[in-house]
């Protein structure tokens, strides 16, 4: 309960500074609209060319891409580790963190939340909407329940995953490479990965289980069976990938040094 | 003059230098994007000989050289400049004694020239064994190609100035700049060639400088223009560089005239 309300209070404070620049929140919503309305546009400009792309159609690719948004946009509300090396251990920010009663991740997660990101999850349900207007979906009352789980999972995946890269700047003060690396193959989640070669596919579902956040639980909403294990499965690997990164962080946090002064 | 103009080339390509094992995760990061767009292309395709002129092979050659092309033209500039007008420093700037904005491009010059030899072509190398592309080994047609990346090169740079120099205006473009970064990489044939797009949208296209940016170029080596189709191709080039360059110098005295450092 205790944590719930320092949430709160963070999540207050974080507003107030936000809405002193009202205009770059405005920006920042139209940045992020942007982006996802070229990802868009590409899928419609290619099945300009196309009538199915390894065997799924416009508005099923459509459909997985709005899938694809919710647990992306969530991720990106609470999980913006990518200035962690430069702000935390170089700046020695973490340091301060580490006085303090709370979970360091949990404190971490909270001072760089951008809750307008947010607004992605309605951008990725109008996405959904389009590509489902244009298909026969039989939606039964668990598949709600279902997408939430899905999500979820989806979401346990990518933050297991870039909390593990981020963990890395704990052992090591140099900077490594590794995340924007890895945060470029997970674009390749939002396709369907039958359309990729083995390895890929091998890649995408056992190692950086990025097709677990877009395709596999997206197939399955679409009634396509083919892959329905693997999205049974979507709430597991995240799991599984959520606990062995806050493993890895917290075992950085007791070999953690700091950056000298 | 020129000398001195050398001297900045030099210097940031030594300073690019420095920093170039940065440049080792770009290769790779740059060769998955690529492998995202051949494969999903190869989907397209599936079976289909040709789509709108291009054949599979010309499809991953124009995607792999597009990236690697990038990688050259590609700058900060935008944000450099935007930067200096934040923290004040242009004011140092303006009264050195040399063009800021000749500066600039310079600079971004020995930028670009550091990534094409030490990014473009290595990356070209590593691209060309993991995926099924073909390099024409026609000289006259590398010719074309590099006369032709110069002027996307210039276009894109002067496309940088302009967006940066609205900070003069706006004191904060952190949005603008994102979104220009967007606009260019889809408006530039970077990620879907121009003639691929709707007939409208090609239309509107032609009047825009962002095909000299990429999608010239680019073409002009996957399908080796002859004389003919490729002399128009860089009258569009060269007309662009010289509006966008007028553009540039018309917003910078203007921009000069209301400059407001802040906290100055």
């Amino acid at each position: 309960m205790a944590q719930l309300q320092i949430f709160t209070q963070y999540l207050k404070q974080y507003l107030k500074a936000r809405l002193a620049y009202r205009l770059d929140l405005v920006v920042k919503f139209i940045t992020d609209l942007i982006s996802q309305s070229f990802n868009l546009i590409f899928i419609l400009v290619v099945f300009g060319h196309t009538q199915t792309l390894g065997g799924w159609n416009q508005s099923e690719v459509v459909f997985i891409y709005g899938y694809f948004l919710l647990p992306w946009a969530i991720f990106g509300t609470f999980f913006n580790l990518w200035s962690f090396n430069d702000k935390y251990i170089i700046k020695g920010e973490l340091d301060r963190v580490l006085t303090r009663p709370v979970h360091s991740l949990l404190q971490v997660i909270m001072e760089s939340m951008t809750p307008e990101s947010l607004l992605g999850v309605v951008t990725g349900l109008i996405v959904m909407g389009y590509g489902a207007s244009g298909l026969d979906l039989q939606w039964t009352w668990y598949d709600p329940i279902l997408l939430i789980l899905f999500t979820i999972g989806g979401v346990l995946v990518y933050a297991g995953i870039f909390i593990a890269l981020t963990s890395i700047s704990l052992y090591t003060d140099s900077k490594t490479d590794i995340q924007p690396i890895v945060f470029n193959v997970s674009n390749y989640g939002r396709y369907p990965v039958n359309i990729f070669n083995r390895i890929v596919q091998f890649v995408l579902t056992w190692m950086l289980p990025f097709a677990f956040v877009g395709f596999y639980p997206a197939s399955f909403l679409l009634d396509r069976g083919d892959w329905r294990i693997y999205a049974y499965l979507t709430p597991v690997v995240g799991i599984v990938y959520f606990a062995i990164a806050v493993l890895l962080w917290n075992r950085g946090i007791r070999h953690y040094r700091g950056a000298g002064n | 003059m020129l000398a001195m103009y050398r001297e900045v080339i030099r210097i940031r390509f030594l300073m690019m230098l420095a920093y170039r094992v940065n440049y080792y995760s770009g290769i790779i990061i740059y060769s998955i994007n690529i492998g995202a767009y051949v494969f999903l292309w190869q989907a397209v395709y599936s079976g289909k000989p040709s789509l709108e002129g291009f054949s599979v092979i010309q499809m991953s050659t124009y995607i792999a050289i597009s990236w690697m092309a990038r990688a050259f033209y590609y700058n900060n500039l935008d944000r450099e400049i935007a930067e200096e007008i934040r923290d004040g420093s242009v004011a140092i700037q303006i009264i050195r004694p040399y063009n800021y904005l000749m500066v600039k491009v310079f600079q971004g010059f020995g930028e670009g020239l550091f990534r094409l030899l030490l990014f473009s072509i290595p990356g070209m190398v590593i691209v060309s064994f993991i995926y099924p592309i073909q390099l024409t080994t026609d000289p006259s047609v590398w010719i074309q190609f590099f006369i032709s990346l110069l002027f996307g090169f210039i276009v894109n740079v002067e496309v940088n100035l302009i967006v940066g120099l609205f900070a003069f205006f706006l004191l904060n473009n952190q949005g603008i700049l994102w979104a220009k970064r967007f606009l260019v990489d889809l408006l530039s044939g970077l990620i879907i060639p121009i003639s691929f797009f709707p007939e409208v949208f090609q239309k509107i296209f032609a009047f825009l400088p962002f095909q000299a940016i990429s999608y010239i170029p680019s073409v002009t080596l996957v399908k080796g223009l002859d004389i003919s189709k490729w002399l128009p191709a860089m009258g569009i080039q060269f007309a662009w560089s010289i509006i966008l360059a007028l553009l540039c110098w018309g917003i910078w005295v203007k921009a000069r005239k209301t400059l407001i450092v802040q906290g100055g």
